[in-house]
């Protein structure tokens, strides 16, 4: 049985938070500085060259890209032959606070949705998966409220088909224009069921976003770049950087949709231990 | 590119054209939500011919004027803009969309609303030459800091006549 310390998971913790916070995920910069040079609108080049100096300036100066620093979503893949030495979501939630104190980042955490209250640093929603073998996996996500905001879920009819699950997936593109911050990432979840297909979009938005992808996010791609919001809202042809999907088994009466949108600003960092 | 001083005077608002570039100067008021529902019961700023900037930036680090500080979603604000505006406020700085109420409102009052870079906080925080929080520090990222400002890039999203960019 291999013995993990709390502390050092907190350690870790802390420390994804400052990098998903201030360094870019490589993947990302790469999908911006390839549509920089592709994008041909003025202003929407000159916003995409912005996206892409706040970058560089972010992670050389060690300041947030975004003021809005998210609410944290840990991923856990715990390795069944771990034994956590402490108590594991302790040590993740006081590893948020550390990382996010010493960031200077935003305090954008309120206790009670309804009274709201003073915000702060505590609280993050963590997802914990218990696989085979001995190895721990973190991965934390600051997700921005400007992009989750536009968030969308649907219970299609099992009949509906692709048609009809593209379309959903576009409407979700086009309510959320020029608001949460395009170019945007589009985390789709499909299938399972209405909590899950929820999780499965945010899964979604983990992925490489250069890595291959399925016919169905070229597809979804391709009809996005049609809508013209591009950079800022400010027309062109680069309104999505990227489309994945997550699939799951579902029920013979119902087919799940659910939509995530991420802001240009996809903001995640892993470690294994 | 246009380069314009606050406080701003009517005829800087009446020559901007929605879609066109500009370098603000002077004093601006952040403001967000929470803000907002104080701002409509009590004003603690002048806001005859003010500023405001929907945004709610990071804590300071050491030795730096302010964190990253870029707009948040304008159209959270539109409900208590309207009032706002006939009070006397002449510009918002935000990002995204607005209600065909408060579009009206602005060619109304002669008033405009600017984009910033969306998304770009740590380079929007180089144009900041002062920053001090003025009211609701109990609302932490949520108070309204005044900041001084030096050719901060705009982008005219609804100008005095009621244009927009966005069509």
């Amino acid at each position: 049985m291999k013995i993990i310390k709390a502390e050092k998971i907190t350690k870790v913790v802390a420390d994804l938070c400052l990098k998903a916070n201030c360094i870019l995920r490589s993947d990302v910069l790469r999908k911006l500085k390839a549509a920089y040079k592709t994008e041909n609108n003025p202003k929407a080049k000159k916003a995409l060259g912005a996206i892409i100096e706040n970058a560089r300036l972010a992670a050389k100066e060690k300041l947030a890209i975004c003021q809005d620093t998210g609410l944290p979503i840990v991923f856990i893949a715990l390795g069944q032959e771990i034994n956590i030495a402490g108590e594991l979501k302790k040590a993740v939630l006081k590893g948020i606070e550390q990382g996010y104190k010493k960031g200077n980042f935003r305090e954008s955490i309120i206790r009670d949705p309804i009274t709201r209250g003073r915000s702060g640093y505590r609280g993050a929603v963590i997802h914990t998966d218990i696989v085979k073998g001995d190895k721990l996996k973190i991965t934390v996500l600051p997700k921005g409220f400007g992009c989750e905001n536009k968030s969308q879920f649907k219970m299609l009819n099992p009949t509906a088909g692709e048609g009809q699950v593209k379309k959903f997936i576009l409407q979700a593109v086009k309510t959320a224009g020029p608001d949460a911050c395009p170019p945007y990432v589009v985390g789709v979840g499909i299938g399972g069921s209405s909590d899950y297909a929820g999780f499965l979009a945010k899964v979604a938005l983990l992925k490489n976003i250069n890595a291959k992808r399925s016919k169905l996010e070229r597809e979804l791609e391709k009809e996005i770049g049609k809508s013209g919001i591009g950079p800022m809202g400010l027309g062109g042809k680069v309104t999505c950087l990227a489309v994945r999907v997550e699939s799951f088994p579902t029920h013979i009466a119902g087919l799940p949709v659910a939509v995530n949108i991420s802001c240009h600003a996809l903001r995640s960092a892993s470690a294994r231990l | 590119m246009k380069r314009i001083n606050t406080p701003l005077a009517e005829k800087d608002i009446l020559r901007l054209k929605a879609g066109d570039e500009v370098l603000l100067s002077g004093e601006i008021y952040t403001s967000r939500d929470q803000a907002h529902q104080r701002l409509i019961k009590k004003l603690p700023f002048k806001i005859k011919h003010a500023v405001i900037y929907y945004c709610g930036p990071t804590q300071t680090p050491p030795g730096k004027i302010i964190g990253s500080c870029g707009p948040t979603t304008s159209a959270r604000m539109d409900a208590f803009t309207p009032l706002l505006l006939k009070r006397g406020l002449k510009a918002m700085i935000g990002k995204g969309k607005r209600s065909e109420e408060v579009r009206r409102a602005i060619k109304k009052y002669r008033a405009v609303y600017f984009l910033a870079y969306a998304g770009c906080g740590a380079l929007i925080s180089k144009y900041v030459q002062k920053a001090k929080p003025v009211a609701y520090r109990d609302l932490g990222p949520e108070a309204i800091y005044r900041l001084e400002v030096k050719d901060f890039p705009l982008i005219v999203g609804i100008d005095a006549k009621g244009r927009s960019i966005y069509g």
